[in-house]
């Protein structure tokens, strides 16, 4: 049984092009995607591209119904919901794979398309990476060249992309003015990103042995930074995370004191401004240079003098600061802070209190005993190493005298704890140290594996005074970084520890051309919107006038295409476009409308056949035409054609 | 200039009355000639192809051999050969029947390719080289060969690029009713033919010729060729779209065509009027075997607006 074709049967040659689509919008999902799901959508696709090859018949519709049904019950028990973005994600993804199968009507081809473009738009929820830019312009250019497949026949498909590509390239200024003047709103539209809450690399909020040394195999960038004058020397570059005032015998972590006040902090030396792009980290500390100044709007100083935002960051923020590196804070430190600093439990580590409590007898000066503590460590063979032996019930005594060997928290937490035993107030402050000059694009990158953990000490009349037990013991890692201080042989992340110079150039390059995108494509949010504005005289233009200039640039866009376009169109002579009016004329008064492919006399003898009336002005009229458009020229014919054209009765002319 | 035309109006109206009812492949015939190509018929036996050959070689006043092509027709046959003259006691060259201004190659694919490439030779440079002389053909020369159709049994089908010396190919087709009826109640074809006179003769043919040639061809005329010859080479119904040549056959073609029906320029319709004469046979289809058809043609046309 043969059926009719149907007016949009869809011809078989479009089908590559569709199933082409299918796979470069569905692609990029399978990465997150559950296994089962992506299993079915590659079947399912190359089920139909099998089908295509041996021009067999699709399944039927029961079949597709059975397999659409039981494929979205399994979607629903996997993320026990149907709504939401995953799930969602989902199910598009999954029927633009099923979608093919069901395929005979130009009318399902534009469903595919028209269910590509949203799906696309969808890879943003996950990546806003470079690549899946480049993947996403890539795939818009296939679906509008399939679009053109569609409905503009067989053509080669170089001619078919160019021609698509062209199309993009036309809506590019659309793309501009609307990426640079839609009235932004912080954050994304479509809500958090679904990696905002769950864990993300970055310090930890309690420090135990062990928890510092974890992010130092982690390459991954923690902040960067572009100094407005040139960066300092890396061996002043502290950033301050979490400040840990409450020691259990293991771990540190901040005491709960209640609200207070933040210290003073007064510069000394000069001040340092900077700008912080923070890699979202769900916490509030923004890892200010030690000791920060000024604080953007939306961020406070706490009282353990941490720089902290409203809000837990959880998107890429851009923070300005100014810190100074030689600074005077806490002269007048609360008692509650100092006492909190001076707590240490109630037993344990005897050998060590021992140590301490003779210290505190031999010197009455605080400075004294701290240099006392670092001497041992200097002294006494200690190992600076990221693969430390495990510690028992007394951490400190172990260290102290067993193992001595450790990372940057033994350190700091066993010279914390020998201070505090000493009766000298001190706490224990993570963060970073340090951090990679990027030559190419002058930021400064700070990794997690440049995480530090240092001590601060309190003295009366100079306040809070900082001290780096990890320098006594291998001071390259606070002037040269961490790949300098650790020995030779132990693990490190790549990126921490390249040699090659060409591998490091390359590194430095790409890493130049992700933050030029993170900075300007990415972090383009209300800020940055009013500082360019403001740039063109329009700091303080509110939504509406930024939809209206919006409206006024899109107007203009347009306008400029039409007029290329019209310029770019071959400009018919004055005899083509006059005989096209009176073509257009002729028609509406009845007679039949000319083909685009007809001659003139053949149009003049067709015209005449229907409407005898017209016979004589249509034939004349085409002579004249014939001779000035496709003659000798000569400058009678053109007079001859108005004249000519000019016969038809008067009564629905407009021109 | 209408003077000049005269006489072909005349031979037009002249062989309509020999061969009925098909005065639009007369004028082909002719524009053909006028444009110096030659002619392939393509059509059954016995539809006229003959007949329509030798009306105009009267007419035109040309003089006339015909060559009946078969499968053990040899080179020699058709170009000629030398002979002993014993009184003069040296070699003679007996010209063949090439030697005319009009030849009729009757049923062409009957013959070995052979034979055929020395027909098709002889068109191509309209000069002949037997036994290392070269022998320069008269002029007007002109070939009006005649094939049937390529699924009959015996028949070599002439190569593409042979195929393409040829101007134009037209096929007659069955005469309609009333042209039938008035074959059957005429008289003898042949006897009728016997008493036409030459309206023409071989001088006045060719400044014909040449002022044929000069028709204008503007700008946007030729815009619309060259459109019509791209929109070949994009369409995947065949394998290979018109080559420059065919293009260059397509206007002086349509130049004759302008210069028989009266008119010193060149119009589109004039085009699209000879178009699927000079192109069906140059055009091979990509999916079964053969060559485009009229309706092929006509769908190019309607689907390439005028520039």
């Amino acid at each position: 049984m043969k059926k009719a074709r149907a007016p949009d049967h869809l011809e078989r040659a479009s089908v590559p092009w569709l199933l082409a689509c299918a796979v470069s919008t569905a692609a990029p999902h399978t990465e997150h995607l559950p296994l089962w799901l992506s299993a079915i959508i590659g079947v399912a696709l190359l089920l139909r591209t099998g089908l295509w090859l041996k021009n067999r018949p699709l399944p039927a519709r029961w079949l597709l119904a059975l397999v659409v049904v039981a494929t979205t019950a399994g979607v629903y028990i996997e993320y026990r919901t149907l709504f939401g973005r995953d799930s969602g994600v989902a199910l598009l993804t999954l029927f633009m794979a099923l979608k093919p199968m069901e395929m005979n009507r130009r009318r399902d081809a534009v469903v595919i398309i028209m269910l590509g473009f949203f799906l696309l738009l969808t890879h943003y929820f996950y990546s806003q990476s470079i690549p899946t830019g480049l993947w996403l312009i890539a795939s818009v250019t296939l679906l509008t060249a399939t679009l053109i497949r569609l409905f503009g026949g067989p053509q080669p498909p170089v001619v078919i992309a160019r021609h698509a590509a062209q199309l993009l390239l036309q809506a590019l200024p659309f793309m501009l003015v609307l990426f640079l003047l839609f009235p932004r709103v912080s954050g994304p539209l479509w809500g958090l990103p679904q990696d905002a809450h769950s864990s993300r690399s970055g310090l930890p909020e309690n420090i135990a042995p062990g928890s510092i040394s974890e992010l130092i195999l982690n390459g991954a960038i923690a902040f960067r930074i572009r100094f407005t004058g040139t960066p300092p020397a890396n061996s002043v570059l502290y950033w301050r995370g979490p400040v840990m005032d409450e020691f259990d015998g293991r771990a540190w972590k901040p005491a709960f004191l209640g609200r207070m006040a933040s210290p003073q902090i007064e510069a000394r030396g000069e001040s340092i401004a900077y700008e912080l792009t923070l890699e979202p980290h769900n916490q509030r500390w923004l890892l200010a240079l030690d000791a920060p100044l000024e604080l953007p709007q939306n961020a406070t100083l706490s009282m353990r003098m941490q720089a902290l935002a409203r809000e837990p960051v959880r998107l890429r923020s851009r923070f300005t600061l100014r810190s100074s590196t030689d600074y005077r804070a806490g002269l007048e430190e609360t008692q509650q802070i100092l006492s909190a600093s001076l707590q240490l439990p109630a037993k344990g580590n005897p050998r060590a209190r021992t140590l301490a409590a003779g210290w505190q007898q031999k010197h009455s000066n605080p400075q004294a005993i701290a240099a006392e503590a670092q001497l041992l460590f200097r002294q006494e063979n200690f190992v600076y190493t990221l693969n430390p032996p495990l510690l028992g019930e007394n951490s400190i005594d172990q260290f102290l005298f067993e193992t001595k060997s450790g990372f940057c928290e033994h350190y700091a937490s066993t010279f914390v704890f020998l201070m505090r035993a000493a009766g000298v107030p001190a706490r224990i402050v993570a963060g970073y140290q340090g951090g990679e000059f990027n030559p190419i694009d002058g930021y400064v990158v700070v990794r997690q594996s440049d995480a530090h953990a240092w001590a601060e000490i309190w003295i009366a009349g100079r306040g809070w005074v900082r001290v780096d037990p990890t320098a006594a013991i291998a001071p390259s890692r606070v002037e040269q970084g961490i790949a300098a201080a650790l020995p030779e042989g132990e693990t490190l992340p790549v990126m921490a520890r390249i040699d090659l110079d060409w591998l490091r150039q390359l590194r430095f390059r790409w890493e130049a051309i992700n933050n030029t995108w993170n900075q300007w494509v990415l972090g383009y949010n209300p800020d940055r919107q009013r500082e360019l504005l403001s740039r063109f005289g329009l700091g303080d233009i509110d939504w509406r006038g930024m939809t209206a200039l919006l409206s006024a640039l899109c107007g203009l866009a347009l306008l400029g295409i039409t007029v290329w376009t019209l310029w770019q169109r071959p400009r018919t002579d004055a005899a083509h476009r006059a005989w096209q009016r009176f073509c257009k004329q002729l028609a509406k008064r009845g007679a039949p409308r000319r083909e685009a492919w007809e001659g003139p006399l053949a149009y003049a003898s067709r015209v005449a056949s229907v409407r005898p009336d017209y016979g004589d002005i249509v034939h004349r009229a085409a002579r004249c035409y014939a001779k000035a458009r496709y003659g000798n020229a000569d400058g009678a014919s053109m007079p001859a054609l108005r004249e000519a054209v000019r016969q038809l009765p008067n009564r629905w002319r407009f021109f | 200039m209408s003077d000049s035309r005269t006489p072909l109006t005349e031979a037009i109206a002249a062989a309509g009355n020999i061969i009925l009812g098909k005065e639009r492949q007369i004028r082909l015939a002719l524009a053909c000639l006028l444009a110096r190509g030659h002619l392939l018929i393509e059509d059954l036996p016995g539809v006229g192809k003959t007949t329509l050959a030798h009306t105009l070689a009267q007419l035109l006043g040309l003089h006339f051999s015909r060559i009946q092509f078969t499968s053990d027709l040899l080179p020699a046959d058709i170009v000629g050969a030398s002979i002993y003259d014993r009184e003069q006691s040296t070699f003679r060259f007996l010209p063949g029947p090439i030697f005319s201004q009009l030849v009729l190659a009757d049923e062409i694919n009957r013959a070995t390719p052979k034979t055929q490439s020395a027909l098709l030779e002889a068109m191509e440079e309209r000069q002949v080289t037997a036994e290392g002389e070269t022998r320069p053909l008269p002029d007007p020369f002109f070939v009006i060969a005649t094939q049937n159709p390529s699924h009959q049994i015996g028949t070599f089908a002439l190569p593409e690029s042979q195929l393409d010396r040829f101007l134009m190919r037209i096929d007659l087709g069955y005469p309609d009713r009333n042209a039938e009826r008035a074959l059957l109640a005429g008289g003898n074809t042949r006897e009728r033919l016997a008493t036409l006179q030459a309206i023409l003769g071989p001088a006045q043919l060719k400044p014909l010729q040449a002022s044929s040639a000069a028709i204008h061809a503007a700008p946007a005329l030729i815009d619309y060729v060259q459109l019509l010859v791209e929109e070949t080479r994009r369409d995947p119904r065949f394998v290979h779209g018109l080559s420059p040549r065919a293009a260059l056959a397509l206007l002086s073609a349509a130049r004759a065509w302008a210069f028989i029906d009266g008119r010193d320029m060149v119009l589109p319709e004039d085009v699209q009027a000879v178009f699927g004469s000079v192109a069906a046979h140059r055009l091979r289809l990509a999916q079964g075997s053969g060559h485009a058809n009229p309706e092929d043609l006509a769908t190019i046309i309607q689907r390439t607006p005028l520039p």
